[in-house]
């Protein structure tokens, strides 16, 4: 069952397309990743499905597995949000619920909203963390929080913008982890970007070459070969 | 004694200077209140933009014998729209956009009243803010402006946040940041204008974003972030309307005065716990060496 089509999207910033002609399906509960080096597209790929960016042709569907605009759990690159501002880890959180955040007064948190941010932030070991500035934590345990935040309202679309760039090993292989045991028990669909071959790429399902078109896409172990590499990439270096 | 008090207390005597002082109050907590929002949007020259652009529509609208407020509203209005669709076409700068589009809108008050002679409205309270010139009305059109802003953040709080934090994000998750934007314009737009016979639209900008930069740099906290800045802004407004009736100065550059002077005693405080952290530190590392 398809839970995103994607149909021959062409986009781009000035009046060069930064995408040409995308043509994917992805199903229902599956886990893809977009690889390809910077300014290949992948950013703007997770953009236009999230219906931030209208294409200039083409069309993003939805499978009969979801309603027509499936709630989407988005994660976008950290690198854009003012880390300084004042707010604390389980306020961040709390705003993916924004929509179901009033209590018995409109500026008063409700009870299912307390207890939906704990229990998200226990399951990525951030909980004592919940009281703590955003600004102070470090960028895996940043990334951490807007993974939190974007799995919070249980979607079945989650959209994640370079999830592990910045953090250590460990908390790479930390995010993938959590990342298939929910894809695992909530069949939630995952589109994932990533310019990490070897920490990423090479442990997820389905890998999606792209640099302005789709070079190649299919299971990893298949996708991942130095040939398809050198093509997406122009060199090799990056193994 | 009794006589200093009797000096301090027979302002109060005169109802115009009550009706000053809430006036400033008033001004000076929604100031403070909304100055967190522009101040986190990084958008701090707006309301230094939005003030002197609605300098030109009241003094348009007195010389069409229309209420200075219909006029200044409506320029208000289009002058923020306007800055927030320049800057979100991503080929000019907000600061750039609120640089031409302002001083375009007080220009056209300045060549009004240096060409036409036959003004008999004393444009000066509106430019630098007065207690004479502050009227019944002007004090109720504050309270009402307070009440609607008030009960608009704490009905949107949540929307407000999300988009100012992580506006990408909050589009994504149904938000619509791009009405967030206009409603806000439209309450900045309506605070100026409420706010300029008291405070001037010159110095109108310091009274928005001083609280607010106090109150950050004294918490990490949102919510008490909105309280300070608000209660500084209304201590200070208070502070500076009521020596500006005993110096007899312009109540807006007294008033700024205040919250500059908060801001510096603010800044000195920082330095002065940055300071003390550093000893502290000197002492328990020397401490550590002396005893290990």
């Amino acid at each position: 069952m398809v839970a995103v089509s994607i149909k021959d999207i062409t986009y781009g910033y000035t009046h060069a397309p930064v995408l040409e002609r995308i043509n994917l399906d992805v199903s229902r509960g599956e886990v893809v990743g977009l690889l390809g080096p910077n300014g290949s597209g992948k950013s703007t790929l997770l953009k236009i499905i999230a219906g931030l960016i209208k294409p200039w042709s083409g069309s993003i569907e939805f499978g009969d597995g979801m309603s027509n605009r499936p709630v989407i759990g988005y994660m976008p690159q950290v690198d854009g949000i003012d880390l300084d501002f004042p707010i604390t880890v389980e306020e961040v959180v709390a705003l993916g619920l924004w929509n179901r955040s009033r209590g018995v007064m409109p500026w008063h948190t409700s009870r299912y909203v307390r207890e939906k941010v704990y229990n998200v932030l226990e399951d990525l070991g951030m909980s004592s963390k919940a009281k703590s500035q955003i600004g102070e934590l470090s960028g895996g345990e940043q990334k951490r929080v807007f993974l939190a935040r974007a799995i919070v309202h249980d979607p079945e679309l989650l959209l994640l913008d370079e999830p592990t760039t910045g953090a250590d090993p460990s908390t790479r292989d930390d995010i993938l982890r959590m990342l298939h045991e929910l894809n695992r028990k909530t069949k939630v669909t995952i589109i994932l970007s990533t310019h990490d071959i070897i920490g990423v790429a090479m442990n997820l399902p389905r890998v999606v070459c792209l640099n302005k078109r789709i070079m190649v896409d299919g299971y990893a172990k298949d996708v991942l070969t130095k040939d398809n590499l050198l093509r997406v990439y122009g060199l090799i270096d990056s193994m | 004694m009794n006589e200093l008090n009797t000096t301090l207390l027979q302002p109060f005597q005169y109802e115009f200077f009550i009706r000053g002082i809430i006036v400033a109050i008033l001004v000076g907590g929604v100031n403070g209140l909304l100055g967190v929002y522009v101040v986190l949007r990084g958008m701090s020259y707006i309301g230094h933009g939005l003030s002197h652009a609605v300098f030109g529509g009241a003094v348009v609208s007195h010389m069409l014998n229309i209420n200075i407020y219909i006029g200044a509203l409506l320029w208000g209005l289009i002058s923020s729209i306007a800055i927030n669709r320049v800057s979100r076409s991503g080929k000019v700068r907000a600061d750039a956009a609120i640089g031409i589009i302002s001083t375009t809108g007080f220009a056209v008050g300045v060549f009004l009243i240096s060409s036409t002679r036959s003004f008999t409205r004393n444009f000066e309270a509106l430019l630098f803010g007065n207690i004479l010139g502050i009227t019944y009305l002007d004090m109720i059109v504050i309270a009402v402006v307070s009440i609607v802003v008030v009960a608009f953040f704490l009905l949107f709080n949540r929307i407000m946040l999300f988009t100012i934090f992580d506006r990408e994000t909050a589009k994504v998750y149904g938000v619509r940041t791009d009405a967030v934007d206009f409603v806000f314009s439209i309450l900045l737009a309506i605070v100026v204008i409420a706010t300029m016979n008291a405070i001037g639209v010159t110095l109108l900008a310091a009274v928005i974003v001083a609280p607010a930069i106090s109150a950050r740099l004294l918490t990490n906290n949102f919510t008490k972030m909105l309280i300070l800045s608000t209660v500084i802004g209304a201590i200070t407004a208070f502070a500076g309307m009521y020596v500006s009736f005993l110096f007899d100065s312009a109540s807006g550059a007294t008033i700024v005065l205040f919250s500059a002077s908060v801001f510096g005693i603010v800044i000195l405080y920082r330095v002065h716990k940055q300071l003390h952290r550093r000893v502290i530190h000197k002492h328990m590392h020397k401490w550590d060496h002396e005893h290990h």
